[in-house]
């Protein structure tokens, strides 16, 4: 597939993505919209761009790459991916939250096929994958393992001991993904306590840092690209976002970190994302 | 009846503590409108410290607050402040007994649809075990400002145990509770139930539903899961000679662990846990989980009537 084709195919799964992630947090009546659909473009990198290694049919495939979600509140957007990669039955999208589904309101491997480990207590995605990592080393296995963290996650001590830890161990099988939307649960990042410059953090970490624009695919996976140029250090991705992109009364704003829209909300979101609702005005209120 | 969650008493006690002129802080861990105490920092917002999402360096911050002369509550979800700051709780607060009183939300498997990773059921195990914390359960709104209020006026570290969901109102605003007592509600001589938290409203419905029975069953609100009180609950057991314990915690190492240990040494009596059985939680409304996880007015009922036949 040429860069073109492959561009309008990743745009076209992160826009059934989003319409998913709002579909599925407004029939469950809870979840976290702002930071699934911040996150959506570069997940539909992930798995559509053919970034990751990946088989729906053979999830425990040894030689695949592995994706960790980190910030695991963010389970929407992963569940519409696994779902329109076709790792279970879009059904179940609707049961996200209810008692018995395979969707949890947190990622669980124990139920949802595609998820490689459970999360939801931030802060231990990028341990986790550094585990992984040493674990494909020792096995002479290729395949690469990509965690995707809050920039409000990054406040948690826990990340920094891992940072460490992969720079010293010369994981070059790591590649971090930050999503760095600007929010968290209580206001701005810089607000409640102010990360300076990721970007500088990691470097000064032993990273390999590329910047990019978290809703750009071209740019994502130019990015993606260059990973594979890096050797003998851990990568991460430091990607701009907009929490809540898509959804024109979300974008940035803290308030839809963790709230499910109401009917009429519901309607403007899918009006935002294009999906016909009658009303050619799009609610951009 | 109006209906409250406990957490809502947080932020607002910290602010009836300062008008009473007790020296109180609050640190947060990025929970402020969840646990409440986004309330407290909008009237005292030099009292009231954000760390961002770090429950670690949260409690070994509320720590040097109270080597500071503060009396220092902490927030975030229960799941966190417990499990997440584990060492820092036991090595910093504990050991060094400081006025740190850990008031974590979001507590048991009523939170709902976050589901088992959010849903704490082991953090009446983790801090009753700690030499020197007390833990305190309350079962509504009333009862949880007079929990904070007795543990920000008692010295020492305190773990208060506050939830998401609304629950009915049992105690009144007047509401005053004593270190280590447990409270009766309802006197019965046939079986004693035992409960904290928002099971003591599903345990006042049991005593009805076994009422219709003709079993009379006693009500006790242990309150106070540490120190516990061991004269009216051994006094209750060795009166109605059975005993169901009802916590929306493990079956292990909370209410029914301790009041099992009571009986063992002091009154052997047959024993029914009413709890989440070893396992973790899972998404679903409150009110379904309840069902699932066997948390119900009738779950207690029955295991009376089993407690009852083995007397
Ligand atoms: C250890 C831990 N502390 C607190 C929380 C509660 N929590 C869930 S999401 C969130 C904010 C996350 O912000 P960020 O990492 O920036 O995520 P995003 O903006 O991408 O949604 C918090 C505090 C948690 N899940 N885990
Ligand atoms: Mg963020």
């Amino acid at each position: 597939m040429d860069q073109t084709s492959m561009v309008t195919r990743i745009d076209e799964k992160a826009r059934q993505m989003r319409l998913d992630i709002v579909e599925m947090i407004t029939a469950a009546g809870s979840g976290h919209p702002g930071g699934s659909l911040s996150a959506a473009d570069i997940v539909a990198t992930l798995y559509f761009g053919g970034v990751l290694k990946h088989d729906p049919e053979r999830p425990d495939w040894p030689e695949r790459d592995r994706f960790v979600l980190s910030k695991g509140h963010a389970a929407p957007v992963l569940y519409a991916a696994l779902a329109e990669a076709g790792y279970f039955d879009r059904e179940h999208l609707t049961t996200l939250r209810q008692l018995g589904s395979i969707l949890q309101g947190h990622p669980d491997r124990k139920k949802t096929p595609g998820v490689e480990v459970s999360t939801g207590s931030l802060g231990q995605g990028l341990s986790i994958a550094n585990g992984i990592a040493l674990g494909l080393r020792a096995e002479q296995n290729p395949a690469s393992v990509y965690v995707l963290l809050g920039d409000g996650e990054l406040q948690e001590g826990q990340v920094w001991e891992a940072a460490m830890f992969a720079a010293h161990n010369h994981l070059d099988n790591v590649i971090a993904i930050v999503d760095n939307n600007g929010l968290q649960i209580d206001g701005a990042c810089a607000d409640v306590m102010h990360l300076g410059e990721i970007a500088e953090k990691m470097d000064a970490f032993g990273w390999a840092v590329f910047s990019v624009d978290g809703h750009d695919p071209v740019a994502l996976l130019d990015a993606f690209e260059k990973v594979s140029e890096v050797d003998g250090m851990p990568v991460a991705i430091i990607c701009k976002t907009i929490k809540g992109k898509g959804v024109s009364f979300m974008e940035g704003n803290a308030d839809w970190h963790g709230r499910a829209p109401n009917e009429e909300e519901h309607t403007c979101a899918l009006d935002d994302l294009g999906c016909a609702t009658g009303n050619e005005e799009t609610a951009n209120v | 009846m109006s209906k409250r969650a406990t957490r809502e008493a947080f932020g607002a006690t910290l602010i009836e503590l300062v008008a009473d002129g007790v020296d109180v802080v609050a640190v947060e861990a990025d929970l402020s409108k969840s646990t409440t105490t986004a309330k407290f920092q909008a009237v005292h917002p030099s009292r009231f410290f954000n760390v961002g999402i770090a429950e670690q360096n949260m409690i070994g911050t509320a720590a040097g607050l109270a080597v500071a002369g503060k009396v220092a509550f902490t927030g975030s979800f229960a799941v966190f402040a417990t499990g997440r700051a584990y060492d820092q709780v036991r090595n910093t607060v504990c050991y060094s007994d400081l006025d740190v009183k850990l008031a974590p939300t979001h507590s048991g498997i009523t939170v709902g649809p976050d589901g088992g990773s959010h849903q704490m059921v082991e953090d009446l195990a983790l801090m009753r075990v700690l030499p020197g914390m007390r833990v305190l359960v309350p079962a509504d709104f009333n009862a949880a400002r007079a929990a904070l209020i007795l543990a920000a006026e008692t010295p020492g570290p305190f773990y208060v145990r506050l939830g998401r969901a609304a629950v009915p109102e049992i105690y009144d605003a007047s509401t005053e509770f004593e270190l280590g007592k447990a409270y009766v509600l309802r006197e019965g001589s046939d079986v004693t139930l035992a409960a904290c938290g928002v099971m003591v409203t599903e345990a006042l419905q049991a005593a009805e539903l076994l009422a219709k029975d003709g079993i009379r069953a006693e009500v006790i609100d242990v309150m106070s899961i540490k120190p516990i009180d061991i004269e009216t609950i051994t006094g209750s057991v060795a009166k109605t000679g059975a005993i169901v314990t009802c916590e929306e915690h493990s079956v292990i190492g909370g209410l029914g662990s301790a009041v099992a240990e009571l009986l063992g040494e002091y009154v052997p009596a047959p024993l029914a846990r009413v709890g989440v059985k070893d396992v973790f939680g899972t998404s679903g409304d409150p009110a379904a989980l309840m069902a699932h996880f066997g948390l119900t007015s009738e779950d207690i009922a029955r295991a009376a009537r089993g407690v009852v036949e083995r007397r």
